[in-house]
């Protein structure tokens, strides 16, 4: 059967028609004007927004805009005046982390201050760090371990306490499962993600043995005086609904040098940070001098997340 | 249906309704387990689930850093150290006061200028009678670290006097492990630049030295369960005003309980 081409024939009797319709052409001459005019009117911001391109795929001045956009963002939901950052990986710094069991008393300062510095939604609750409570007599086993202890006072005498955040591994299962690479590891190690370009199918949280991935099912609830505002693009800017977050080693904290706020929080130092590519730095003193391990090793994802016994 | 041959007996006429009636026959005891089960699973999910988590409103309470302000309220882990961000040539160790349990308390030698000192071990009385030693107390005692004649002072072991801004030399003479993990940044708490200008504390700033062992803490509240997510609420929300949530963030519960429920239902998927 082959399509006719031009007009159909006409009956009999039947009058031609000049219509005063809109030719096919025509209309879509008018859509393609309407919607560049439209964009031409929008601010750059929002175009950006729209045409959100991957972020290692945008040059300089589209980071720029990027970061103006973030700025614009918050400003309008939390009237508040934001800085935001890009800064890009150091060279020679490569980030690892330690954390003492021997100190640890499982009091969840670390907790509440990654919430606070990095603006994960107060409800419904988001927390990048699990404390468990697992038996002295037991050892590390997660099966039976508790995150939901509710002591009067910490360390309880027959238990340790073991906080599980992102492990940054070198080797990282989350990176390779995303179908559309919105996470990725940075040269500093820290594993990341595209914020924009996360389309929310969680396949890295099933990815994850640490369980350190967490969805936003909800538009996320940060208080506006709550809001910390030293942001960064791919660190503690708020997440929008529908997309997967996690901890950066507070990147937005430790591109400019300054240590993560677990850390900083940490009443007992269990928590050490810094460079392991300076031979100087208190990790590399550690992994020198201490006996360290990691977090299910046999599944070699390599964590530079290190812990270890202290005494 | 119509493959069934037999019908059940039925004749040729009505054979659907004879087949139906006749499993239907054998299906009631069935129907009437199943339903059963189904009735006793439902009733645990929607009695036992939320009852079992032991909290029941203390689970559901979304606590945020606000609700801790003692803990968040101030931030100065920079405050001195701002121009050493990439460290530079010298480092910059910035180190506290010594924690004097009162400011009027030192220096010693304002009260003790005038008072003959006493060498023999006792019990003291009149003044510092709050301190507890229980540090070694069995064969330690004040002068073994506080010197005799400058009370302003500690000393060594040798004899060699030691400001209290330098204690941990002191603290070094036996704990000499924890002393060398403290000075190459292991032991002990550093804040600051990782690179760069940090803060030190002294060992007595965690320790007191008359009772060393680090002081329980209350911890902050667990994280809300899973399952209570949807109905979880900010505590600012839930608690009437006139409780106090950063008073009284929790209630003291029984750890058994919770521990043994938490093994039941699991952390989930969020536990590793």
């Amino acid at each position: 059967m082959s399509c006719p081409t031009g007009p159909l024939p006409l009956e009999p009797g039947e009058e031609t028609v000049t219509p005063e319709e809109l030719s096919r052409r025509d209309f879509l001459t008018g859509v393609g004007l309407a919607a560049a005019g439209y964009l031409a009117a929008c601010t750059p911001e929002a175009r950006e927004a729209y045409f959100a391109k991957h972020f290692l795929e945008l040059n300089a001045e589209e980071v720029q805009l990027r970061m103006a956009r973030l700025k614009e963002d918050h400003k309008t939901r939390y009237h508040r005046e934001v800085t935001v950052s890009a800064a890009p990986p150091k060279p020679g710094v490569e980030f690892g982390y330690a954390l003492d069991l021997s100190r640890c008393i499982g009091c969840r300062r670390c907790v509440y201050a990654c919430v606070k510095e990095n603006n994960q939604s107060r409800d419904p609750q988001v927390q990048w760090i699990r404390v468990l409570e697992m038996e002295k007599k037991g050892g590390i086993d997660f099966e039976a371990a508790n995150p939901y202890y509710a002591h009067e006072k910490v360390p309880d005498p027959d238990h340790f306490y073991l906080p599980v955040a992102c492990q940054q591994c070198r080797n990282p299962p989350c990176t390779r499962v995303c179908p559309v690479g919105a996470t990725w590891q940075e040269a500093d190690g820290i594993v990341v993600i595209d914020y924009d370009w996360c389309i929310g199918c969680r396949c890295c949280m099933a990815a994850c043995p640490y369980g350190a991935r967490h969805f936003n099912w909800a538009d996320p609830v940060v208080p506006a005086d709550e809001l910390n505002t030293n942001l960064h693009v791919l660190g503690n800017r708020v997440r929008p609904r529908g997309v997967v977050e996690k901890c950066t080693f507070c990147i937005q904290r430790v591109r400019e040098g300054r240590y993560p706020a677990c850390v900083e929080i940490c009443p007992v130092g269990a928590r050490k940070f810094g460079n392991l590519l300076d031979t100087e730095s208190e990790i590399s003193r550690i992994l020198r001098e201490k006996r360290v391990f990691v977090l299910k090793a046999e599944l070699k994802t390599e964590p530079k997340f290190y812990y270890f016994y202290g005494i | 249906m119509e493959h069934d041959p037999k019908g059940a007996g039925g004749g040729p006429g009505e054979p659907q309704e004879e087949f139906s009636i006749a499993h239907s026959n054998a299906l009631i005891p069935l129907l009437v387990v199943f339903s059963l089960i189904v009735g006793v699973v439902l009733a645990s999910i929607i009695f036992a689930g939320p009852a079992g988590h032991g909290e029941g409103m203390a689970d559901k309470r979304a606590y945020t850093p606000k609700d801790f302000v003692e803990v968040f309220g101030k931030d100065e882990a920079l405050v001195g150290l701002e121009d050493g961000a990439d460290g530079g040539p010298h480092k910059l160790f910035m180190v506290p006061r010594p924690p004097f349990t009162s400011d009027s308390i030192f220096p010693c030698m304002d009260c003790h200028e005038t008072m003959d000192p006493n060498p023999t071990r006792r019990k003291l009385v009149d003044e510092h009678d709050t301190i507890v030693l229980t540090h070694d107390s069995e064969h330690r005692w004040c002068l073994d670290c506080h010197d005799l004649k400058d009370r302003n002072m500690l000393h060594l072991s040798s004899g060699e006097l030691v400001d209290f801004t330098e204690s941990y030399r002191l603290c070094g003479q036996c704990h000499g492990t924890q002393y060398r993990d403290w000075r190459s940044g292991i032991h002990g708490k550093r804040t600051g630049y990782w690179a760069g200008a940090k803060r030190y504390l002294l060992c007595v700033h965690c320790h007191n030295p008359h009772s060393p062992r680090f002081a329980p803490l209350t911890p902050l509240p667990a994280p809300v369960r899973p399952q209570l997510l949807r109905e979880s609420h900010l505590a600012s929300a839930v608690a009437a005003p006139a409780v106090a949530p950063a008073k009284e963030p929790m209630k003291p519960t029984d750890d058994k309980a919770a521990h043994g429920d938490s093994t039941g239902h699991g952390a989930g998927k969020e536990t590793p």
